[in-house]
């Protein structure tokens, strides 16, 4: 673990949690909280509901920028905000700044704020310096580029660099790691046979891998992939990055059964 | 043929596509073969990303500047001995054409692939008058013969296998024999080139489109990978260009820098098979050319796109590379979009061209995976341009009416965070004790929507703000 920071000022870390992992798995908001503090972080946790985007694609542009305004409220006492997922970190840090393009009173704010938000495992590596954790998880797993992380925010090596330092674990590249799992969101429902189809390619490619364990940065694919796997009886078990980084997989794999009790 | 436009019924087009063996099996092709392709080629051009930024740069100044550049452009057509029509509307684009094969006497009209052609709606316009025209593209040739209209803005008959074909030429070309092979695609192609040999011959005006207008010498460009478009536009008597406004660029320099991308980002080519460059009709030391040489140029609701929040769009060049990258696009093919453009350009374009009203499925079917802003070579920002398409929408409350009440309340709650925490608590505490150790839901009442492709993944129990509390509460206490 990277202890470089421990010597200079404090570093107020403030934990966007996102909506989904506040409310159906809590696990990785903690795991994110192990992997800050271990690498020397003050962690806060405003009060905080959603970071806006299900208005802001929905083309409510209103309820979006009310949203935004009150995330950067929350947040307006801390050197960093970081988030989780590269969805709502993307959603921060290059869509608030275009909310509010067109207002001279906020625009200037929200690039200030856009530029002090991060994805968790990118914020770690390239800000943090980050280059191992101590953490250990035998088994192989394969690792999605969820879409926003990766061309938004640019978050492919910093996830594989960190799972390199887990002990034990084999990463196995699958075939299409770059391509969408067909969550997207509202789409997921709207056109949900379309998304059906799209998210049968990518359990093909995960199946394929050979993996025991899928990993991704983002709550709402992982949940996209473990519901197609799960529905289909696979024995693939998912996870978040975050939860393998921090050694905290005591927890039901997303979509699993708790284990009988002995 | 699809009903045009058959947008408005995307859900219903999908769900087709996607029960459909055959066209999933071809579709399969989309998804290796060109994404591999073009990563290969742009891999080995070190400058390829800088291109892009020039390629982008000089579209946008050409649509600052597009009066100037169109106008010099006419002047250097008529220089040449050519003719220029411009025209505002997809019908008057048509009747021109028309108009000038039936003064010109004509009986057939052979055409290079043109996706304007096929927004103008040329070739039904063409019969109704009595005159044939001919695809001489072989996709289009192919697709013509079926009835059907392009799947893909340069890959017309990406939908089909080669089995489709082989059954195709069959049921058509009955006056070959019975026996023949046609196991192999260069069979096919020969047949096909046979077959439209005699129809280059035999048409009176050859129409294409064009990649490229040159303002510089008023010349126009076309790339092709069979030379059917030479043919097209060089053995008839007349040759017609049909060209929307946008496809000006100042200079033939300017036009080789995105014939560099162009290529490259469509098929992996460096270069198409055939570029090939028109400046007026033929000259007294022409060897070969047609007599008359007419351009059409076509508004048809581009120069409403200028100035608005949708112009980045007219920097498209038509490459192709944003369905090939798509998703959606693997998933449920062309026809499903429902009118001429597919994919997530056609999600943008389409909307400008026939309305909102009409077209609104398109912009919303995307996972905005931004995998098409990725790969295009002029960097149109795709998914900002459909979400602006989403705006319009909600604004003139075209959006589903479920869909906004839904995302209303969950807004209302949102917006107050104690109350969200409250009833968000409530709720997933609910679900995790409904889901009983199972871990996930097979269905859920009002979630059908998620639990008809896939389970749903059930809540770990508490919430992370209620569980942050309490941990604080306990780390306060600790000594």
């Amino acid at each position: 673990m990277s202890d470089n920071n421990k010597a200079g000022p404090e570093i107020r870390v403030g934990l966007l949690v996102t909506c989904l992992v506040d409310l159906f798995r809590p696990g990785i908001g903690f795991a994110a909280v192990k992997l800050l503090e271990d690498a020397g972080c003050v962690v806060s946790v405003p009060s905080q509901t959603c970071c806006g985007q299900p208005a802001f694609n929905s083309g409510d542009r209103a309820n979006a920028r009310a949203i935004a305004v009150q995330v950067m409220d929350a947040f307006a006492n801390v050197d960093y905000v970081v988030a989780p997922s590269g969805s709502c970190g993307g959603m921060l840090a290059r869509h608030y700044p275009e909310l509010f393009e067109d207002d001279p009173a906020l625009s200037a704010r929200s690039r200030a704020f856009a530029a002090k938000t991060h994805e968790l495992v990118s914020f770690l590596v390239d800000v943090l310096g980050v280059q191992s954790v101590q953490a250990a998880f035998p088994y192989a797993v394969a690792y999605h580029d969820s879409c926003s992380g990766l061309r938004e925010l640019n978050v492919r090596d910093q996830p594989r660099t960190l799972l390199a330092s887990v002990a034990g674990l084999q990463l196995r590249e699958m075939k299409d790691s770059d391509v969408c799992c067909g969550f997207g969101g509202a789409f997921a429902v709207k056109y949900s046979d379309i998304s059906g189809a799209i998210v049968s390619s990518k359990t093909a490619c995960v199946e394929a891998s050979g993996a025991h364990t899928l990993l991704a940065g983002d709550l709402g694919c992982l949940m996209n992939m473990a519901g197609k796997l799960a529905r289909d009886g696979s024995k693939i078990e998912v996870r978040h990055v975050a939860e393998v980084l921090a050694g905290m997989t005591d927890a039901p794999p997303i979509a699993a059964a708790a284990p009988e009790k002995a | 043929m699809t009903v045009y436009p058959s947008s408005p019924q995307f859900k219903k087009n999908a769900r087709a596509a996607l029960a459909d063996g055959q066209l999933q099996k071809a579709l399969g092709n989309v998804r290796t073969n060109f994404i591999a392709k073009r990563a290969a080629v742009a891999d080995r051009l070190p400058e390829f990303e800088a291109l892009r930024d020039q390629a982008r740069d000089l579209r946008d100044h050409v649509l600052a500047h597009l009066d100037v550049y169109l106008e010099a452009y006419e002047r250097k057509v008529l220089e040449s001995g050519g003719h220029v029509h411009w025209v505002r509307t997809a019908e008057e684009a048509s009747r021109i054409i028309v108009d000038l094969a039936k003064s010109r006497g004509a009986r057939s009209v052979a055409k290079g692939k043109s996706m304007v052609s096929e927004e103008i709606g040329l070739n039904a316009a063409l019969e109704r008058a009595g005159i044939k025209a001919v695809e001489t593209d072989l996709g289009e040739y192919i697709i013509q013969l079926r009835g059907e209209a392009p799947s893909h803005i340069i890959a017309p008959a990406v939908h089909l296998n080669q089995e489709d074909v082989e059954a195709e030429f069959r049921r058509v070309h009955t006056w070959l024999p019975k026996d023949r092979d046609l196991s192999e695609p260069e069979s096919l192609l020969a047949e096909a080139r046979a077959e439209l040999r005699a129809k280059f011959l035999a048409a009176d005006i050859g129409v294409t489109g064009a990649n490229f207008l040159v303002a510089e010498t008023g010349t126009s460009i076309i790339v092709t990978n069979e030379g059917n478009g030479d043919l097209s536009q060089i053995l008839p008597r007349v040759h017609v260009v049909v060209a929307s406004i946008e496809k000006i660029v100042p200079t033939l320099e300017d036009a080789a820098s995105l014939l560099r991308v162009l290529a490259r980002s469509a098929t992996g080519q460096e270069m198409s098979v055939y570029t090939t460059l028109s400046t007026g009709p033929r000259r007294a030391e022409d060897v070969d050319g047609p007599q008359e040489y007419h351009v059409v140029l076509v508004d048809n609701g581009r120069s409403n796109m200028l100035g608005s929040e949708f112009e980045e769009m007219l920097r498209c060049i038509r490459c192709g590379a944003c369905m090939n990258h798509c998703p959606v696009y693997h998933a449920v093919g062309g026809h499903a979009y429902g009118w001429v453009y597919p994919g997530p350009m056609g999600a943008v374009l389409t909307p400008s061209l026939i309305g909102v009203d009409k077209a609104g499925h398109l912009p919303n079917a995307s996972t905005f995976c931004g995998r098409c802003e990725s790969v295009c070579p002029v960097r149109i920002p795709l998914p900002k341009l459909m979400r602006h398409w989403r705006e319009r929408e909600f604004e003139r409350h075209l959006s589903p009416a479920v869909s906004r009440a839904f995302l209303g309340l969950w807004a209302f709650f949102a917006r107050r965070p104690a109350l969200y925490r409250f009833a968000t608590g409530l709720t997933m505490r609910a679900l995790a004790w409904a889901a009983r150790g199972k871990g996930r839901f097979t269905s859920l009442p009002l979630a059908s929507g998620w639990t008809n492709q896939r389970d749903l993944p059930a809540p770990q129990g508490q919430t992370f703000q209620a569980q942050w509390k309490a941990h604080q509460a306990a780390r306060r206490k600790r000594p």
